[in-house]
């Protein structure tokens, strides 16, 4: 009875093993992001090594790095214009159940090298994958053109993009990638998901969490507006009030 | 430098919004309009969105009014009873505003319809001006124009409800007033403006009231109207941004009082031609915004399901 227990221990690490042979350490510059009012953007460093207990046969396939950052996602309307009576106007829209807000691909090779199309798909690490649009079809004729349109303008603005070979890899062991946040950021939990492949294949998969925070003045605001409207309506008001009413008295002792 | 505006959600430059304030302050200075028809459109074009274009506007014409009344009140220029029926018209008309708004907002079609109502009005009134101040070029030439008559007699006062308006000499319906307040209520909570530009021609022309005290008058009720439509805006959609209204407020303050200074040195007729170009100018750009194909096709609004 022991003896089959350790046979099968034994087995199981042996079939584990090679599965994780290779794992990430890896660390973030910082895990805390605070929007302030002079807030342009933010860089945010991914480093890490991969550990193994053994030394890397020299006919394996080539190791490669993928690093994917996600923001929170919501749901989307997507508008079209078209004309009609002589003047452009939103006719046809598609609502997409969620999509993130932001969302960077950065890999240490092309990405079709990096990753085979099965581990894009089970991971959803594509940006079509990462947007779920589920049941648009019945909304417009041509919906698909929506998704394309959505995935086209957050590219425009920064929010989604594709960064290959941008991984900085060393003797397959430690690596790096600079992932840059714009300005409109949106508030929440950001995902970074770090893989290490090879021949495609994941090995190991390692997952940190940003937080992106208005901060300070900021954040006061935006928690007054959206928890005390009235309150910061009746605020909004008597700063109105004291400016006009400063200003004309100001002006008033000035000119005397 | 660039500042992040916390409502708006976007990052812009402080300068080019306190320069954006300072301009339309000069022009509120120069002309004594409040400025809000100007501001919003411009806030519109640096990509500040409508929602928040409007209800920030409003916010700003509730200082440059507060700034303006104190001088009519000390001038005994204000007519409160008026002042009071039009601000219960205006009130009702502002109420069904953002009620028109937040439903136009969840169909998509609120900038569309904003953008027509700026076209319309910044048409009307651009060409209008125009015309008058044309006119009065000519006349002052021509020298001897013809006097108007001081009392006349419209149709309006042939209506019931009649109310005695002692500081404008009236005695006139109530309903003339109580409509004008909410159409101009309804404009302020779909614009973002006071409606300065509608109710004086409207207390003038078709109240008959007397010019010294429609500017004080107009100037109270647009303060309580624009105060309220502030507030339900803040309340129903969350759009009031705060730190864009102090950064324009500051740059119209000093704006204002720049332009008042101007104002003495130019003459009236050709101002009012100046600012009568500029309205159209502005008119003339919303509208090539409908009228040319755009070059992208598509938007999107995040956080809200239709």
């Amino acid at each position: 009875m022991t003896l089959r227990l350790i046979s099968l221990a034994v087995a199981a690490l042996l079939c584990a093993l090679p599965a994780r042979s290779e794992t990430i350490v890896a660390g973030l510059s910082q895990d805390m992001v605070s929007i302030t009012t002079n807030f342009t953007g933010s860089e945010i460093l991914i480093y890490g090594a991969v550990k193994r207990e053994a030394p890397v046969p020299p006919d394996d396939a080539p190791l490669e790095v993928v690093v994917t950052v996600q923001g929170p996602s919501a749901p989307v309307v997507v508008r079209r214009k078209e004309r009609r009576y002589g003047i452009w106007m939103n006719t046809e829209a598609v609502n997409i159940s969620q999509a993130p807000s932001f969302y960077v691909i950065a890999s240490s090779a092309p990405m079709d090298l990096a990753m085979s199309d099965t581990e894009k798909l089970r991971h959803s690490v594509t940006i079509p994958r990462a947007i779920r649009a589920v049941g648009i079809a019945s909304e417009a004729e041509d919906a698909p053109n929506f998704v394309d349109a959505l995935v086209r303008l957050e590219e425009e603005r920064g929010d989604y993009a594709m960064a290959e070979n941008s991984v900085i890899l060393v003797e397959e062991t430690l690596f790096r990638a600079d992932i840059a946040l714009p300005a409109n950021l949106t508030e929440g939990n950001y995902i970074v998901r770090l893989f290490i492949t090879r021949d495609g294949a994941v090995v190991d998969l390692h997952e940190e969490v940003i937080i992106v925070n208005k901060a300070g003045f900021e954040r006061l605001i935006h928690v007054l507006a959206h928890d005390q409207p009235l309150l910061y309506g009746l605020l909004s008001l008597l700063l109105a009030v004291i400016a006009g009413w400063g200003a004309s008295a100001g002006f008033a002792l000035l000119r005397r | 430098m660039q500042l992040y505006l916390p409502i708006a959600e976007l990052s812009v430059n402080a300068f080019a919004l306190l320069g954006l304030g300072g301009i339309v302050g000069v022009l509120s200075g120069m002309f004594g309009v409040g400025g809000g028809f100007i501001i919003t459109p411009l806030l519109f074009f640096m990509g500040i969105p409508p929602a928040v274009a409007v209800a920030t506007g409003a916010n700003l014409v509730v200082a440059s009014s507060v700034s303006g009344v104190l001088a009519q009140l000390k001038r005994k220029a204000v007519d409160f009873r008026m002042g009071f029926v039009l601000l219960a018209g205006g009130l009702l008309g502002s109420a069904f505003g953002i009620w028109v708004f937040a439903w136009l907002t969840t169909l998509g079609q609120i900038d569309l319809f904003v953008q027509l109502s700026y076209v319309l009005f910044l048409g009307l009134i651009g060409a209008m001006m125009l015309r008058e101040s044309l006119g009065a070029l000519m006349r002052s030439r021509k020298a001897n124009a013809p006097i108007r008559r001081s009392h006349v007699h419209y149709s309006v006062h042939k209506l019931p409800l009649k109310v005695k308006f002692r500081a404008s000499g009236l005695y006139i319906s109530v309903i003339p007033p109580l409509l004008a307040g909410a159409s101009v209520g309804f404009l302020s909570a779909i614009m973002g403006v006071g409606g300065g530009f509608i109710m004086v021609p409207v207390m003038i022309y078709l109240l008959g009231m007397p010019t010294k005290v429609v500017v004080g008058t107009s100037l109270f009720q647009i303060i309580f109207v624009t105060a309220f439509t502030t507030v339900m805006h803040a309340v129903t959609s969350q759009s009031v941004d705060m730190v864009l209204a102090f950064v324009l407020i500051i740059g119209g303050v000093i704006g204002a009082q720049i332009g008042t200074r101007l104002g003495v040195k130019l003459k009236a007729e050709q101002l009012r031609i100046l600012l009568a170009l500029m309205v159209l100018a502005v008119c003339l750009r919303i509208a090539l915004d409908l009228l040319l194909t755009p070059d992208e096709l598509y938007s999107i609004t995040r956080g809200v399901a239709i």
